[in-house]
């Protein structure tokens, strides 16, 4: 085991050896991996030290005093959040070598083709199929013999995919049993012939999702992430990390949404009602005792607690965004009768701050629905944490090629 | 950063004081209770200020007490609010512990934190820290007045007064005439106290920075409480719901109910963050202000729409007498008044965060 120490030694130590203000960025990152400081918690020789996720914090301080360059894990975050973990307690030793490291230091994108426009809450009756070359592909279990596998089907809702190297894609690779067992999960390289991805225009004008179209591409089997027909299963590390990782952000007061309609409340007196005024203290009370519940959820993860408030924090936030920012709009008066730019672009990451009230509230919009819609969400909480009995499944036992669609 | 979580220690204070208020605070002998003349458990009382030194856990060690911090009698408010035990805890072992810290009055503080005397600072519950609250007269050395709506009077040994020329008084309840309210909340009841001519009572100090500093804690440390309030609405409520069944299935399996009941353990969920910051800010003096207000602000409407919810989702049986929600319900609603309405404490948050009103 690890201590802190020891990790601030090291750091020192890579520090000393490429220098911030000398080093290119990527070799300094790709440096910072191979000494193991890029996430503590991975094992040695992939990144980390095998030392407690609570450390990673120490391991920043240090750099960040430094001014060492980060790997931009906001526009990274799918690779971060979701595939690495799977990569890491799913993939084979092949599998973490080749994709971990360019994965951490950002040099490959990874975005996630799971959504179909026939599958977005219910996710598990996804359609794209995946038939093995020899047709030997029906069957749960061991990799078997044959070839390659050839891909066809529709995803849709995949931020990142224009700007992906690799993709984490969930198949229909057994339609004959029920829908959660015929699933197999791979690594798509997005860059092979039959991958079209197609821009998804937005309400907020922009196109930060896709449309990705897959025909006949020809994934190796060794691209397989976990066994034939359990891919459900290895789909389930990846969600389950989506949730934790939304909301991890440590924000201090006022850092969030709430942030800039104080800021205009408190700069132009002219825009103030007493209604407004009623809504803005309950919305900040609102979003600082949210940042509290954040709080206590990483101190409960650090103490090594269960935190089951992390499958509330993402209900909590779709919310709030949505209530501060349509409060912005009308504090705005005239202006929010205005949007700065309604031109097509393809943003690399959301940035919620950088643009207008306008921007911020359509864009909110989403976040009850990516990601989990609060409807999947609250009853994920009612069953899993107050154990209340589940939504009846008429679906369960039937083969999924016998589900009405 | 403020911690937020529970140590081992206040685990074990938890564990203690539930163990204690399961085996003599059974709710259907606090409705019982509720209906005679003497709505205080004052056996209960003893014990846990006897028994187990509850009521002197802010007062340090060499005033007699147990020199704890409120992150510890944030705990046990928690778990008196999960019980409604109809005890003085908040008014005699916080308000007037904090009025007599103020004030230095260290015998009568010794007193309060044995638990031998109960004692009530004279200030209307509903007022909030921040306000202005009425005073007795004080003319030719005696104090005349009438002052309404203070909590748990009717077992006080000691009322702490303030008087028209700015001083705090401690008068012996026997010397004055009280006369119980008929109250909302019947497990904390307010009363009318009515001062004719008491002589002779000891002036502990200045009444303006005792309140302040005694409804500031109080509010704080109050949102604890309603924690415990609404934990315990909820706890109950999914509880019902898989148990009761119409059109042949558990309540709780509709969708419907399911999202409701995942949006207050939401709430809860934050509730709590709320009082532990609270807690943990009065515990250590730093950003006390901001912290006691959002959480007082953000525990009142939670405490009274769970426990509004539990009633609702017990269907019929909600609305009887002999089901204890209704004594949540009535505590929820009276503590949405208690030191201070959520409206009044979003006041006081546009004055400290600089988001002044139009």
């Amino acid at each position: 085991m690890t201590n802190a120490e020891e990790l601030i030694c090291r750091t020192r130590e890579l520090l000393k050896e490429h220098p911030p203000a000398g080093t290119a960025r990527l070799d300094f990152l790709r440096a910072r991996f191979d000494a193991g400081l890029a996430w503590v918690h991975y094992p040695e020789g992939l990144g980390g030290l095998d030392a407690p996720r609570s450390l990673q914090a120490v391991v920043d301080a240090e750099l960040e005093a430094a001014g060492a360059p980060d790997n931009d894990p906001r526009r990274i975050g799918i690779g971060l959040g979701m595939a690495a973990p799977t990569i890491l307690r799913y993939g084979t030793r092949e599998q973490r070598q080749r994709y971990l490291r360019p994965l951490w230091t950002g040099e490959e994108v990874w975005c996630q083709l799971f959504s179909e426009p026939g599958a977005g809450s219910d996710l598990a009756a996804l359609g794209t199929r995946a038939v093995r070359e020899d047709g030997s592909s029906s069957g749960t279990g061991g990799a078997g013999g044959g070839g390659d596998w050839v891909v066809n089907g529709q995803k849709v809702w995949t931020s990142s995919a224009h700007l992906a190297r690799w993709a984490i894609l969930i198949t229909r690779t057994d339609p004959d049993v029920p829908k959660h067992q015929g699933i197999t999960y791979f690594i798509c390289d997005m860059t092979d012939p039959g991958v079209e991805v197609r821009p998804l225009r937005q309400i907020t004008g922009e196109a930060e999702f896709n449309e990705v179209f897959l025909t006949g591409v020809r994934i190796p089997d060794s691209r397989r992430l976990g066994a034939i027909g359990d891919g459900w299963r290895v789909a389930q590390t990846t969600l389950m990390n989506e949730r934790v990782s939304i909301g991890g952000m440590r924000l201090p007061r006022e850092g969030g949404m709430i942030g800039p309609v104080a800021r205009t409340w408190r700069e132009r007196p002219g825009l103030r009602t007493h209604d407004l005024h009623q809504r803005l203290l309950k919305l900040w009370v609102e979003a600082e005792v949210s940042r509290f519940t954040a709080e206590r959820l990483r101190q409960q993860l650090a103490a090594g607690q269960p935190g089951y408030e992390g499958s509330g924090m993402k209900l909590a936030f779709a919310r709030l965004n949505q209530e501060i920012s349509g409060l912005e709009v009308e504090l705005r008066g005239e202006e929010g009768l205005l949007y700065d730019d309604w031109t097509m672009r393809r943003p690399e990451l959301v940035d919620f701050t950088g643009r207008d009230a306008g921007y911020r509230y359509l864009r909110s919009k989403g976040n009850s629905i990516e990601g989990g819609t609060s409807e999947v969400l609250l009853n994920i909480v009612a069953e899993r944490v107050l154990g209340l009995p589940p939504e009846p499944r008429t679906d369960k036992d039937v083969a999924w090629k016998d589900l009405a669609r | 950063m403020t911690d937020l979580l529970y140590s081992e220690e206040e685990e074990a204070l938890r564990a203690a004081v539930r163990d204690l208020l399961t085996d003599h605070c059974a709710p259907a002998d606090v409705i019982v209770r509720t209906e005679s003349d003497a709505p205080h458990d004052v056996r209960l009382w003893k014990t846990l200020a006897d028994g187990m030194g509850l009521a002197g856990l802010l007062v340090p060690e060499e005033l007699g007490g147990q020199g704890a911090t409120h992150r510890e009698a944030a705990v046990v408010l928690e778990e008196l609010g999960r019980a409604v035990a109809p005890v003085p805890y908040l008014t005699s072992a916080v308000v007037a512990t904090e009025a007599l810290l103020e004030c230095g009055a260290g015998d009568l503080l010794a007193e309060l934190a044995s638990g031998t005397t109960i004692g009530v600072l004279a200030v209307g519950l509903h007022t909030a820290p921040g306000a202005g609250f009425p005073v007795v007269r004080l003319e030719g050395g005696a104090l005349h007045g009438e002052l309404t709506a203070i909590a748990d009077a009717t077992v006080a040994d000691v009322l702490l007064v303030p008087a028209d020329d700015g001083g705090l008084y401690a008068v012996p309840a026997s010397a004055t005439t009280i006369t119980a309210q008929v109250s909302l909340d019947l497990t904390r009841p307010v009363a009318h106290v009515a001062l004719e001519g008491v002589r002779g009572a000891h002036r502990l100090g200045d009444a303006e920075p005792a309140v302040r500093r005694a409804l500031h804690a109080a509010a704080g440390l109050l949102a604890s409480e309603q924690l415990g309030v609404a934990d315990w609405a909820l706890t109950e409520t999914v509880r019902y719901l898989k148990e009761r069944k119409q059109f042949n299935r558990p309540v709780g399996g509709f969708q419907a109910l399911k999202h409701r009941l995942a949006q207050l353990w939401l709430e809860v969920v934050s509730l709590r963050a709320a009082a532990r910051a609270a807690a943990d800010a009065l515990a250590t003096g730093e950003d006390t202000d901001i912290t006691v207000v959002v959480a007082q602000a953000y525990a009142a409407p939670v405490a009274v729409r769970v426990t509004e919810e539990a009633l609702q989702l017990h269907g019929g049986i909600g609305m009887t007498w002999e089901h204890p929600v209704h004594l949540y319900l009535k505590r929820a609603k009276a503590d949405s008044i208690a030191y201070g309405t959520a409206g009044t404490h979003r006041e006081a948050l546009a004055g400290l965060t600089g988001l002044q009103a139009p």
